[in-house]
């Protein structure tokens, strides 16, 4: 198969597609340790967002991987996850900004670079906002959840070369940020590229 | 600003919301020790801004919330502290359910045969709620589940926990103006086999602005500056 689209999102980059209903999409962490913020609409609807809450509740688990349904808010599947060499994929910790930058290491962290900005930028040529960024995926991100309730951002738990493979369940828009967060371990603290494969099997 | 105290009885089933000024707190308390609540929350001024599942949790390393936590905003604000709880636990990680769920949980309950003790649901009654505000379906968030625990063990597995102490109570702080949602309807992991969800006594109380020392303020120096950033807001 040749993929219809074979793109690599550098470090800090965003990246987005419409998946056509059937289409995988396979994310290639080439470094390691490299989190890939993102999210999923209706292509048509861009209202029925992918809803962590929901695929949480109705998976009965906190971590995505292989068998994984990922619901929209109306509780219908956007995609399946179909092939995971990674094996843990976070739902819980969302996407870094700069204002909860400012609130979670420092005051003068404003200016950094973050996920939120790459959202609402590749979101503005769909029509989306502030509004509509809703929990997102983050593949490749390890943030545990333990029975007391403790909640951490921990080293990656990918390495070079893992991917997750995800199949759409209907047409699909898929946003994504390449995180740039540079002060915690959520990218190894060495944000890298990763490769977008989009294909029909 | 307005001082005033307020009572009233959230319903079994029933919507609600209003404004909390700034420094005024809401109390809910629970006689049955079997209540679930649902709160959204959003800057009353500019509801573009909302309660944050993920900005919350990750500020202060916690998948739930309880006394000297805060609800954070998406924009590195404080809506709400949370300056009492005799719970211990708030669910934050489960959402709430739809009608769909709620008719496959616990059979029809339409109006025409129920009247006023039909099933609502959270979703439903948020958006009713909403709308009264200018707000749509867009702007439904992730949300606290008041009164719930939900644990997640070592697998992933999410499992409810059933029960806290009759008479349990929680009192949240507005740290600005903000809209709270409320919906007083089952939790969406509650394994309960009937439709009845308790009333839940509401209080409103004038408080005084949080201190250099308030626990809410120093539980974490996350919080801290979460607090500078609100207080230098206009």
């Amino acid at each position: 198969m040749t993929p219809r689209c074979d793109d690599t999102v550098l470090a800090g980059d965003g990246w987005t597609q419409v998946l056509r209903q059937g289409e995988h999409l396979r994310i290639v962490d080439l470094e390691g340790n490299q989190a890939v913020d993102t999210l999923f609409y209706d292509a048509h609807d861009h209202r029925d967002r992918y809803d962590a809450m929901r695929t949480i509740r109705q998976g009965g688990n906190l971590y995505l991987t292989t068998g994984a349904v990922l619901r929209g808010s109306s509780g219908r599947p956007l995609l399946t996850i179909v092939d995971d060499t990674c094996g843990r994929h976070d739902t819980v910790g969302g996407a870094c900004s700069c204002e909860s930058n400012q609130v979670r290491y420092s005051l003068d962290k404003l200016h950094m670079h973050s996920c939120r900005d790459t959202f609402l930028l590749l979101g503005a040529r769909h029509g989306l906002g502030k509004r509509d960024l809703a929990a997102n995926v983050n593949f490749f991100m390890n943030v545990p959840v333990t029975p007391e309730g403790g909640l951490s951002f921990a080293d990656g738990v990918s390495g070079p070369g893992h991917h997750v493979e995800l199949r759409a369940e209907r047409d699909v828009l898929v946003v994504v940020s390449n995180c740039p967060q540079l002060n915690n371990p959520c990218n190894g603290w060495n944000p890298t590229p990763v490769r977008m494969l989009v294909f029909t099997p | 600003m307005t001082d005033y105290d307020h009572a009233e009885t959230l319903h079994p089933g029933q919507g609600w919301s209003r404004i909390l000024p700034r420094h005024h707190t809401l109390t809910l308390s629970d006689p049955s020790g079997r209540a679930s609540v649902a709160l959204f929350a959003f800057r009353a001024d500019q509801p573009l801004e909302r309660y944050n599942m993920s900005d919350t949790l990750k500020a202060q390393h916690t998948a739930f919330l309880t006394a000297g936590r805060v609800l954070m905003s998406d924009m590195g604000h404080v809506l709400l502290s949370i300056t009492a709880d005799s719970c211990g636990w708030h669910d934050t990680l489960s959402g709430h359910q739809d009608a769909e769920e709620s008719l496959a949980a616990y059979g029809p309950g339409t109006y025409q045969t129920l009247r006023n003790q039909r099933h609502r649901n959270t979703r439903d009654n948020a958006l009713v709620e909403f709308a009264k505000h200018g707000l749509g379906l867009r702007d439904l968030h992730a949300n606290v589940n008041l009164f719930t625990k939900v644990v997640v063990e070592a697998s992933g597995a999410v499992r409810f926990v059933p029960g806290h102490a009759a008479g349990a109570a929680i009192t949240l702080r507005a740290e600005m103006p903000v809209l709270v949602v409320l919906s007083n309807t089952p939790h969406p992991l509650n394994p309960a086999p009937t439709y009845d969800p308790p009333a839940v006594e509401l209080t409103i109380h004038r408080v005084p602005p949080p201190g250099l020392d308030d626990p809410c303020r120093i539980s974490r120096p996350e919080n801290g500056r979460a607090f500078a950033k609100t207080e230098a807001l206009p």
